[in-house]
């Protein structure tokens, strides 16, 4: 009999602690964009698997579909993600439209300081209102847009005589913008290796938001501004200035003489593709593919470097990257808040730069190996000293999409003038926040 | 008394149904018939579109549900009407609606009047012919992409080996001159075969006996093809004209996955200008309001066609 009162308390406290374990174990989904990095990301949650009980699914979205796809899950309070890598200019309408749940309780009862995680990604991934210390995401995955190159073409004695005959300087890394286009100009439609090849890669997408991350990476070092005084959403005088104007009429010479024939609608992809297939010298792309690249067997390696943004009149790189957030339509809040306390632990940052993911913690950017831990680690943390962004508004896509328009009509189609384009796209911002009520 | 259907469903129905059901009358149990599907006409057509005029006054954003749309009566219409980038929007799509369907019932009739003709291999011909308008316009849009390639692309050595250019050195979808004929070919190759299968019908529909008689009056084969063929095949060509007109009033998704609508705006229809100020900017109210203008088009634009279908028919 004791036995059997035995067994039974045994099996009772067995079936209690599985109901106990099953009841605490969450299927949390992460959601992102499809990329290099995510992959990282999988590798790197099988760690938080092992030591929560939680169970990660990943929703992937390629890049063009991944702004259209995912806002519309937010607006429709669809529970498909209960973590998001959200793009930065998402922060605005995740926080007033009520996507995101608000970190700052969370943050503050569980010892997360946004001092540990670089000034730029705070405030471009995690704040709404700008710059205020309401936190809506954990800066999840630091980016900008940078340059790479064909360093073994750079190398070439014969390819460095014909750059010294034809400019007067020594080929290396472009110093300027100016440089840049010179360096470009000189490679295209040179023959190497029997085969035609072209100057650089740059974005011109139409469709999301290609054409306008390239053409700020020439906006910013020219010293671009979106409004007169920030806040006050005065732009006439600061989007359309002479600075700008010179700017965009400097992308459009390069779209014009310096990129390989039909690169009329190319983002991300094209740009990897020119480079990998040896079409391009130059190509420009987010940090986040750099290590991809690095490890191509065909091109990477000892034939390519890399380089940041090069400045003009000012140093300047367009801002990438993402924060992670909570949804706030999410069933399992609470599991996915243990994500982000797991994912915010110095020593999982550390692996998360290991993996191939871009870390914003200030324990693994300030580390002294740092900047030797990688071929592109040191122009990274340039880059992060210098990131503008675009616009963060609730109404973001609605300026995105006015931007590409304005900017797709002059650079692409050859229609009127920059001034014209910036003018008009003035006209447009000021009209989308007059309808927002900020004008 | 024999059996049929009839007698042996009303033997079959429980009597206490058929006590209801003898109360009716024919009005009644018509409407009982008819009413589910009125009822779903009335919950996924009409009332969105009510919904839609409504909307259309108002400044609502879907994807701001936490603030209250104001009532700002014309103001959407007046915006959409006074813009020159919609005008532009429209001519696009006007060009595209135009010439898709000129060189669709041209090529398509004229195929037709070969493939009526009796030869061998008739039958492959027709199938082999049909193959495009099989394929899903977003597969065709891609396969398209490639073709006009400007490297590596077969349209543009094909054009560059009879023109002696060299095959790089135009772009047909990058080009704001060339991307609006790069949609035109490319709905035209695809859906020249459906206009082909309704003339062909048209065609096959004359009796024989007429062109007989036309031969017994001495008639020539042109005066024939005049006065015999085109009249009795101009109603199927109407319909053709009718049916691909309000396709390609709403084209998407082969100008998408070709151009997006560009370069710049350049083949921006006004679907892929629709669809981007209601899902991609979110302004739902105005989008609304663009819909309806639309729609006021096409069906007042079909209504005319209709009648002039009508009438020749008639004669």
């Amino acid at each position: 009999m004791k036995n059997l009162k035995l067994a039974s308390v045994s099996a009772l406290s067995i079936a209690a602690a599985s109901f106990a374990q099953s009841a605490a174990a969450e299927d949390l989904t992460l959601c992102w964009a499809a990329w290099d990095p995510a992959n990282a990301l999988v590798e790197l949650s099988k760690e938080f698997e092992a030591q929560s009980g939680h169970n990660m699914s990943f929703e992937f979205i390629p890049w063009p579909n991944f702004a259209d796809r995912m806002l519309n899950e937010l607006n429709s309070g669809g529970k498909l993600c209960d973590l998001l890598i959200g793009d930065s200019q998402w922060i605005g309408g995740g926080a007033e439209n009520g996507h995101y749940v608000k970190l700052n309780d969370f943050f503050d009862s569980e010892g997360i300081s946004m001092d540990d995680f670089a000034e730029a990604t705070v405030y471009a991934y995690s704040t709404w209102p700008k710059g205020t210390p309401n936190y809506y995401a954990l800066p999840a995955m630091g980016d900008a847009n940078g340059w790479f190159y064909r360093k073994d073409w750079f190398e070439r004695d014969d390819i460095k005589a014909a750059f010294k005959e034809a400019t007067g300087r020594d080929l290396a890394e472009p110093k300027s913008q100016k440089e840049l286009l010179e360096i470009a100009q000189f490679f295209q439609e040179r023959e190497i290796d029997g085969k035609t090849v072209y100057g650089a890669s740059i974005f011109t997408e139409r469709g999301s938001e290609g054409i306008t991350m390239g053409v700020t990476s020439a906006l910013y070092p020219w010293g671009f501004k979106y409004e007169n005084t920030p806040g006050s959403y005065d732009m006439d005088g600061a989007v359309n200035s002479p600075e700008a104007v010179e700017a965009l009429e400097f992308y459009k010479e390069f779209y014009e003489t310096a990129t390989p024939p039909g690169y009329t609608n190319s983002y991300m992809g094209e740009s990897l593709d020119a480079f990998k297939s040896g079409q391009v010298a130059m190509a420009m792309n987010w940090f986040a593919f750099f290590p991809g690249l690095y490890a191509d067997p065909n091109t990477g390696g000892d034939k390519i470097d890399f380089f940041v943004n090069p400045p003009q009149n000012q140093a300047g790189s367009t801002l990438g990257g993402q924060g992670i957030s909570v949804v706030a339509y999410s069933d399992k809040q609470d599991a996915a808040l243990e994500y982000i306390k797991w994912f915010a632990n110095p020593d999982v940052q550390a692996k998360w730069w290991e993996l191939g993911g871009y870390s914003a913690h200030n324990s693994v950017l300030n580390d002294p190996g740092f900047k030797d831990s990688a071929p592109f680690a040191g122009d990274f943390l340039e880059a992060m000293g210098s990131v503008q962004d675009f616009w963060q508004e609730p109404a973001y896509a609605e300026l995105l999409l006015a931007m590409q328009k304005r900017l797709h009509d002059y650079i692409v189609a050859d229609q009127g003038t920059a001034q014209e384009a910036l003018d008009k796209l003035v006209e447009d911002w000021t009209e989308v926040f007059e309808d927002e009520g900020k004008l | 008394m024999s059996k049929t259907p009839i007698t042996r469903a009303a033997a079959a129905t429980p009597v206490r149904v058929a006590r209801k059901v003898r109360g009716l009358s024919d009005r009644a149990i018509a409407w009982i018939f008819v009413g589910p599907t009125i009822f779903l006409l009335l919950a996924i057509n009409i009332f969105p579109l009510i919904w839609t005029i409504r909307l259309s006054f108002t400044n609502f954003k879907a994807n701001r549900l936490n603030r209250e749309p104001e009532w700002v009566g014309l103001r959407n219409y007046e915006r959409i009407l006074t813009d020159s980038d919609i005008w532009l929007n429209m001519q696009a799509t006007a060009h595209f609606l135009f010439w898709t369907i000129f060189f669709q019932v041209l090529i398509g009739f004229t195929l037709a009047y070969l493939i009526n003709k009796k030869f061998k291999g008739n039958d492959l011909w027709t199938t082999i012919i049909v193959l495009p308008m099989m394929l899903s316009p977003a597969v065709v849009g891609n396969f398209w992409k490639f073709l006009y390639q400007p490297q590596i692309g077969l349209f543009n050595y094909i054009v560059a080996f009879f023109t002696g250019k060299d095959p790089s050195s135009f772009e047909m979808l990058g080009s704001v001159d060339l991307a609006p004929w790069s949609i035109v070919i490319v709905d035209t190759w695809m859906w020249t075969p459906f206009v082909m299968l309704i003339c062909l019908a048209g065609l096959r529909s004359i009796p024989d006996y007429i062109y007989e008689a036309a031969e017994v009056d001495r008639a020539s084969k042109l005066r024939q093809f005049f006065t015999i063929t085109i009249p009795m095949v101009l109603p199927f060509l109407m319909l053709a004209v009718l049916f691909r007109g309000i396709e390609n009033f709403k084209m998407f998704d082969l100008v998408v996955q070709l151009t997006g609508g560009g370069p710049g705006s350049t083949t921006e229809l006004t679907s892929i200008n629709l669809k981007r100020e209601a899902f991609e900017k979110w302004r739902t109210g105005y989008a609304s309001a663009y819909a309806i203008i639309l729609f006021v088009t096409v069906f007042g634009l079909a209504s005319i066609y209709v009648k002039a279908l009508n009438k020749v028919k008639e004669r």
